[in-house]
């Protein structure tokens, strides 16, 4: 190809690019003004890019209506624990099934694989009643629980642990390490790469989580941040500025994640194919 | 000594094993087999559950029975009609762009993520915004150039037509980003040789682009496939499955049967039906795989 020719293409590829970003991002941007207009300016006609000034009235009044913050806390809280307790376990499963063999190992590896197949929804209304009959419908522990094991995050790290290479736990062994301690030098710290990028998905994903905190939580005090907009939307279904001011509360943390790990996520996206 | 190991092996394995295994029977196994006894039996959730009663195949009659369901699935795969071939033709077309080494291609690449972490009831709300029929700013740009815009989320017609856009609009930075991924495992080898022999870059897309990404693509057509049967936060908070069951969608009906009619019976049966469907076509899509998609390089 030609220098100019290729510079043409060039072009074409950035005015292409730039009109498909304004058009991605700009209602996300429509959002963020729409946080710090009055009840009048959100809905003028015809409409106003700019707020006519930069109050932060919207986000102390929201509180007035719904405990916004209090569900930032609940969200971040089951966020934070879920992500936690599932890197935990999935780590431990993925150690079994790369390193350690036994009997039957194989039979029940493609037993988890298998469980990755069914959808949310079929298990959705046994979970329900199972969670009601213990009593964790309406509880943190009834929030968390259904997301601390996941079968994708056991299958990606069983993968990343099966590339160690058995001489390194070996050499292990020989110095007297048990298994328990092989785990948490040797394994653990050479899949730091994948817990990353995973960490990073489990957290959106329980950040995300709309489904089971509808059904698993009645009382206010317990919603977390989807939940909650979505009973906000249902009730204040004009004031678009209340509304704007909250969507931008929930999408601060995963922003600034998403700014700090950016190479993480893209890694987790391409690695596992899930959001 | 040896056998010392190997006892502590198998502790490490049931030490290790266990928490994963405990989930797994807890939160899977357990909820699927009583899932499959509940879609048999007219339990309603009010009644104790020693109460209920088997009604054999009743539920699953019912689904079938059901006007509802037919609306359900056929608003699916409409949906599946609209979405599927856009993303995938669009999603290729961002991921050629972002591709290519022009300056500033990290901040197009982050600006098109942008709606991949912004959380569906986030956009479903923005959206609903943005789409009002009086006070929503696609309406006020339309008319600036002389269309006048549907009333979107009120119109059987365009409120599918909506979510399916919204959808697209919400997905194609994340499909873009694993066929970008797709797109540099291709060796530049390829390029450079078509190059010599005079190749345009038609054919270039077509007789090396398209077929080295075709596991990619095939594994994108997958995943979208079983996201698109899964559709529910954005119907229920957009359109609440309206107007008149226009966007209404089978997951959204299992979520209504069973938490608000209490009918937890026919949910579940609903629930597997649609399993079923789920599993009839993507192994219609495996089937199809051997045809277009290139495995060997």
């Amino acid at each position: 190809m030609t220098g100019s020719k290729k510079r043409a293409a060039d072009l074409a590829a950035h005015l292409f690019l730039t009109l498909l970003a304004v058009a991605l991002t700009f209602p996300f941007l429509w959002m963020l003004l729409g946080a710090f207009k009055d009840n009048l300016e959100v809905v003028a006609m015809p409409p106003r890019l700019l707020p006519s000034s930069w109050n932060f009235d919207n986000f102390a009044e929201i509180e007035g209506y719904f405990p916004l913050y209090r569900f930032f806390a609940n969200s971040a809280l089951v966020a934070v624990a879920t992500t936690l307790l599932q890197l935990a376990i999935c780590t431990m499963a993925a150690y079994v099934f790369a390193k350690i063999a036994f009997k039957g190992r194989q039979g029940l590896f493609v037993l988890f694989l298998t469980t990755m197949m069914i959808p949310a929804q079929v298990t959705l209304v046994p979970l329900f009643i199972l969670f009601s009959r213990t009593d964790l419908i309406d509880t943190y522990a009834g929030l968390i629980l259904p997301g601390i094991f996941s079968a994708y995050g056991t299958f990606l790290l069983r993968q990343s642990i099966m590339t160690i290479p058995n001489e390194l736990m070996e050499a292990a062994f020989i110095d007297g390490a048990s298994y328990y301690r092989v785990f948490f030098s040797v394994i653990v710290p050479l899949v730091k790469p994948t817990l990353s990028a995973l960490s990073i998905f489990a957290f959106m994903s329980s950040w995300d989580n709309f489904l089971w905190p509808l059904i698993a939580v009645n009382s206010k005090e317990l919603m977390t941040l989807p939940l909650g907009l979505s009973k906000l939307q249902g009730q204040w279904s004009t004031e678009w500025n209340l509304l704007m001011a909250g969507n931008v509360v929930s999408f601060v943390p995963i922003f600034i994640v998403f700014l700090f790990a950016q190479r993480y996520f893209i890694k987790g996206i391409t690695m596992t194919g899930i959001k | 000594m040896v056998g010392q190991r190997k006892w502590s092996r198998r502790t490490a394995a049931i030490v290790f094993l266990t928490p994963a295994l405990l989930c797994l029977l807890a939160f899977q196994l357990l909820p699927m087999a009583s899932s499959i006894i509940i879609s048999f039996t007219d339990w309603d959730l009010l009644t104790h559950w020693t109460k209920m009663n088997f009604i054999g195949w009743d539920n699953y009659a019912q689904v079938f029975r059901e006007e509802k369901s037919y609306t359900a699935i056929r608003n699916v795969f409409v949906f599946l009609l609209g979405y599927l071939p856009s993303i995938v033709v669009l999603g290729t077309l961002l991921a050629v762009l972002l591709n290519r080494p022009i300056r500033g291609v990290k901040l197009y690449r982050a600006a098109v993520f942008v709606p991949v972490i912004t959380s569906w009831v986030a956009v479903s709300i923005v959206w609903r915004w943005l789409l009002n029929g009086q006070s929503g700013l696609i309406n006020y740009l339309l008319a600036q150039v002389g269309i006048q815009g549907p009333i979107w989320l009120q119109d059987d017609f365009w409120a599918m037509v909506a979510i399916i856009l919204v959808t697209l609009w919400k997905d194609i930075g994340f499909v873009s980003i694993i066929l970008l991924a797709g797109l540099q495992d291709i060796s530049v080898d390829y390029y450079e040789a078509a190059e010599l022999d005079g190749a345009s870059p038609w054919s270039k897309l077509w007789r090396i682009t398209v077929p080295m990404l075709s596991p990619t693509l095939y594994f994108v057509v997958t995943i979208s496939l079983i996201n698109s049967f899964q559709l529910f936060v954005q119907v229920l908070i957009m359109t609440n499955g309206g107007p008149a069951g226009a966007t209404s969608t089978i997951v959204e009906q299992v979520y209504r049967n069973a938490f608000q009619f209490n009918k937890m019976g026919f949910a579940s049966a609903q629930s597997w039906v649609l399993l079923l469907i789920i599993l009839v076509t993507t192994l219609a899509l495996q089937q199809l795989q051997r045809r277009w998609v290139v495995y060997d390089r």
